[in-house]
């Protein structure tokens, strides 16, 4: 059955893409001119260079994309090793990003990875703004749900609260624990947004304070005396580093200390760091599985190849093998991908005086926050250079900075939340300037 | 050096050191190295094995490269199996790889004894009629088999072993052993030694909930003669009573007892799981039986003597708000318990050995304690040989999966996986293979379906003509992202079964990439 035809690199990916068939999505159209948009235009960005990131990268430069981008902060650890194949040991110490984009161009030619060793927050709104599709191999609530806020600041509605298509941003999210994992596509605006189903992702359970220091039953709670109580009575004002050596040790041996005094069983170095760094428990296969997931979603967003999973694959390889698609739905009062946070507001009401205002806004309690208009920085908390390029701006109405435009969308960055529990966030703010609305609503009649 | 141990830490937390010690003893054989072959094998050289033998006779060619991450251009030419197997070697030095460049179905015709050396072998992309010479091959020898195939937006994947029988399930969600509606003796005695009416608050909320359960449980025993709650109202009643003995509304040790409850009504004795296993005709053991089937024996008299209907006690208890004190001695009374049954456990399991022949201390001190920490999670996994699955399968299950809407589709790519072996049977080549031939191919498939689906007794039943173009599409590529993950898939069912740890799959699974609806098919 030999194939007598000079072959190409993409024989197998050319039957998908090449070939017209029944059961694809709505925008299909097959052909050699998709496969070549798909190589030299669509332009997608991994975030986390991790278990799931490494197979992303490799899945995704098969599937036919050569425009790709990863970021992570993170550097090559021994831990890494047993499921992130594109590390060696000798790459131990390295940024994951660049020897991840690396191993992958040396073995696909064709595909071009730009990788970026920095924080998702440093990079600019604007950045996330470049790419067709985002795919997120992440570890993180948090990561998450910063990345599903900025792609879902990008969203606009139209005068009848429709998203418009061209404004969304497609994500495709993927995590995995143990043997268990899931693969989910955000459409914001369409199908849930992260933050519609953040219920999905119960929070971690603290133990009480009063329970490590009167009351310890486990190990857990030893380990932890040690970690939160113990450290810092011994050492004053040094903070602790989980990636420090000696200071794990230092806190398994307190706990070890402590669970001899009360007559409890279990602790070991290893419990230790798995306590107190909250390891999650992290192999190979699963992410193969959930990375494969994502992939093949992210190319069927971007070409229509084939149906498209709705809207969340759940993979669990623990008793015997049960994988679920469940279509969720969206949260139509959801803050981060609905129409906007409405805000009324007088003309006449200073820059300074709207950034006060969202501190006090029961549904936002944002801090620190910088304000962008259509993409101009209107106040920026940092860098210093910035914040003093558009301090003078704090003094002036938000009308006038807003062109008078009447009612328009704000993008406001800063920290959400009360007390520990504060976190980075991007929201979107529907600003209507009051006794100004009924004349651009006449109009836009006028013009329809 | 501590290296590897680190380097293992994630998934040592997942399996465990004996886990990782089955792993690393593991030699596997991989048939044909394709992106599914390869993938599969990727994830399993990264945790450890100890050996892998890659069997394939091809040639790299330009395509693979556009789906196989272990080649590259340099490759272009070479043996594939060569190539694979020295870059599955970079990614762990530890692991003895080693390749034949040979094509599998002139191996599983010509030396069928091959196999038997492998601990496992993993057959990939292999069409019907090599599948099912395989598969009684190894079936003889007893070795563990599994398929994995990619075919363009779908995949297979299938284990094969007479039997396997895990100790270690450990399942996500299982109901605390605690026996509160059965409490043995001294843990009757030791409840009796805390007083729920007590005056000092700090003790009272730090009772822990299994004390108060149980003394609760006799409580209400005594006023309803000798009976535990077991009608709806009876055990609101029971909770509002648990509720009558807060001193103050914020005591955590009281909230847990109402939520922990039912753990009093749930109904005494072994599981229906358990109950077919220790019926199973393996439980009459003579010197054949396997270790696992011996303590099944000895379970199965324990259970009807010492047990009194309980399987030995697992001797672990959640942790729940109590004083530190309590939770402590608590935990020893539990742990005597399961020494206690052990101990008879470990005397019925020598006496067994005895009669039939076998060194009484054979099974080490260490499996029967595993073995009573689990007993109640004992599973028995058993597959059909393919041959009986593809020429009989279950009727009833096939014919309802085919008309079923959620799994209908993966039901049909099963369906037309197979007619497109017994296509490529006849016309020497896969359905769609090559281009401008789609028409013909597409009707081809189309009655060499209705023949397979008449032949397997499912004469209503039809495949839509939308799937049959689609498999047509499909012509028999590999995709790298379908590879992915289907060798993820048979990876992670490779773990489960050489570490046994965690139940592998029952069935055959069917990966559907059009839409995710993937099914297990137990036919």
């Amino acid at each position: 059955m030999a194939d007598s035809i000079p072959q190409s690199r993409s024989r197998d990916l050319d039957k998908l893409l090449l070939r017209p068939g029944n059961l694809v999505g709505p925008t299909f159209e097959a052909g050699a001119q998709l496969r070549d948009d798909i190589k030299e235009c669509v332009r997608v960005l991994v975030i986390g260079a991790g278990g799931l990131g490494c197979e992303l990268l490799k899945d995704l430069a098969f599937s036919g994309f050569q425009n790709l981008e990863v970021i992570d902060m993170d550097r090559i650890e021994v831990t890494n090793l047993n499921r992130q194949f594109l590390f060696r040991l000798g790459d131990v110490g390295k940024p994951k990003a660049e020897v991840a984009a690396k191993r992958v161009m040396e073995r696909v030619s064709g595909v071009a990875i730009k990788s970026h060793f920095c924080r998702i927050e440093d990079k600019p709104i604007s950045f996330y703004n470049d790419f067709h599709i985002i795919v997120l191999g992440l570890d993180s609530i948090e990561a998450r749900s910063y990345i599903n806020s900025v792609a879902c600041s990008f969203l606009e509605y139209d005068s009848d609260d429709n998203p418009q298509e061209e404004s969304i941003k497609p994500m495709v999210d993927g995590g995995t624990e143990g043997f268990k994992g899931h693969a989910r596509i955000i459409m914001p605006g369409v199908t849930p947004c992260f933050e519609c189903t953040i219920w999905l992702f119960p929070p971690q359970v603290k133990f009480p304070l009063c329970t490590l220091a009167e009351t310890p039953r486990t190990a857990a709670h030893c380990i932890e005396y040690a970690h939160l109580i113990k450290w810092d009575e011994a050492h004053s004002g040094k903070t602790f580093d989980p990636d420090d050596p000696e200071h794990m040790q230092w806190v398994y041996s307190e706990a070890v200390k402590r669970a001899e005094l009360f007559g409890i069983p279990g602790v070991t170095y290893s419990l230790t760091q798995g306590v107190v760094k909250n390891i999650i428990p992290a192999i190979a296969s699963t992410n193969a599985i959930i990375s494969a997931a994502c992939a093949l979603e992210t190319l069927k967003v971007v070409s229509g190849c084939s149906k498209t999973l709705t809207n969340y694959l759940t993979y669990n390889g623990v008793e015997g093998l049960h994988t679920k698609v469940t279509e969720f739905v969206r949260d139509k009062d959801c803050l981060v991908c609905g129409p906007g946070v409405l805000i009324e507001l007088e003309a006449s009401v200073t820059l300074k005086k709207f950034i006060d205002l969202l501190e006090d806004h029961p549904k936002l309690l944002l801090t620190r926050v910088s304000v962008t208009y259509r993409g101009k920085n209107l106040y920026m908390q940092a860098p210093p250079v910035l914040e003093e390029m558009t301090r003078s701006n704090l003094d002036l109405p938000l009308f006038e900075l807003m062109g008078k435009t009447p009612r328009d969308i704000v993008h406001v960055t800063g920290a959400a939340g009360k007390g520990d529990t504060k976190q980075s966030c991007s929201r979107k703010l529907r600003v209507v300037f009051k006794g100004m609305v009924g004349v651009t609503d006449m109009d836009m009649a006028g013009g329809a | 050096m501590a290296e590897p141990k680190v380097k293992y830490d994630r998934q040592l937390r997942i399996w465990g050191e004996k886990g990782q010690a089955a792993l690393e003893k593991a030699s596997i054989c991989l048939l044909n190295c394709g992106p599914t072959g390869s993938e599969t094998l990727k994830n399993l050289v990264l945790g450890g094995v100890g050996s892998i033998t890659i069997v394939d006779g091809s040639k790299v060619e330009v395509g693979d490269l556009g789906n196989n991450f272990m080649v590259d251009e340099s490759s272009v030419g070479q043996s594939k199996a060569e190539c694979v197997c020295a870059f599955l070697q970079e990614l762990n030095d530890a692991v003895k790889a080693k390749f034949i460049e040979e094509h599998p179905e002139e191996l599983i015709e010509t030396n069928p004894s091959f196999f038997s050396q492998f601990t496992l072998v993993i057959a990939t992309q292999l069409v019907e009629d090599s599948m099912v010479k395989l598969d009684r091959i190894c079936r003889e020898a007893n070795i563990i088999l599994i398929f994995a195939r990619s075919y363009g937006l779908m995949g297979l994947v299938r284990i094969s072993v007479k039997e396997h029988t895990v100790i270690e399930s450990k399942p996500d969600h299982f109901l605390d052993d605690l026996r509160l509606n059965d409490p043995w003796p001294e843990l009757r005695r030791f409840a009796e030694t805390v007083d729920l009416n007590t005056t000092d608050a700090v003790v009272h909320k730090h009772t822990p909930y299994i004390i108060i359960l149980v003394k609760m449980a006799e409580e209400w025993a005594n006023t309803h003669g000798g009976k535990l709650p077991s009608t709806r109202e009876e055990k609101k009643q029971f909770k509002d009573l648990i509720k009558s003995k807060m001193i103050t509304v914020d005591e955590e040790n009281y909230k847990e007892a109402m939520e922990a409850s039912f753990k009093v009504f749930s109904p005494q004795g072994i599981g229906p799981n358990l109950q077919k296993i220790i019926n199973d005709s393996c439980s009459e053991v003579d010197s054949n039986s396997s270790d696992f089937w011996v303590m099944v024996a000895a379970l199965k008299e324990f259970i009807a003597s010492e047990g009194g209907g309980e399987t030995p006690l697992e001797g672990s208890i959640p942790d729940m708000t109590s004083s530190t004190e309590l939770y402590v001695n608590l935990q020893k009374t539990y742990q005597a318990k399961a020494e206690t049954d052990f101990l008879v456990m470990e005397q019925r399991v020598k006496n067994l050995l005895k009669k039939i022949n076998r060194d009484p201390a054979s099974i080490s001190k260490a499996n029967i304690k595993s073995f009573c920490r689990n007993a109640r999670k004992l599973a028995v996994c058993r597959y059909r040989l393919v041959e009986d699955e593809f020429n009989s399968p279950v009727q009833p299950e096939l014919q309802k999966y085919l008309t079923d809407e959620d799994c209908g589709t993966a039901a049909g790519l099963y369906i037309l996986l197979r007619a497109a072996d017994r296509f490529a049977a006849n016309y020497n080549k896969f359905p769609g293979q090559f281009d401008g031939e789609m028409d013909e191919d597409i009707s081809r498939l189309k009655s060499t379906a209705v023949g397979l689906l008449n032949d397997l007794g499912c004469n209503g039943s039809a495949i839509s003509e939308d799937l049959i173009n689609e498999m047509c599409r499909y012509g028999a590529s590999e995709l790298h992202v379908v590879a992915a993950f289907v060798g993820g898939v048979a990876s992670q069912e490779v773990i489960k079964l050489i570490t046994r740890q965690f139940i592998p799959m029952s069935g055959t699974f069917i990966f559907n990439g059009i839409d995710h609806k993937s099914q297990l098919l137990l036919l």
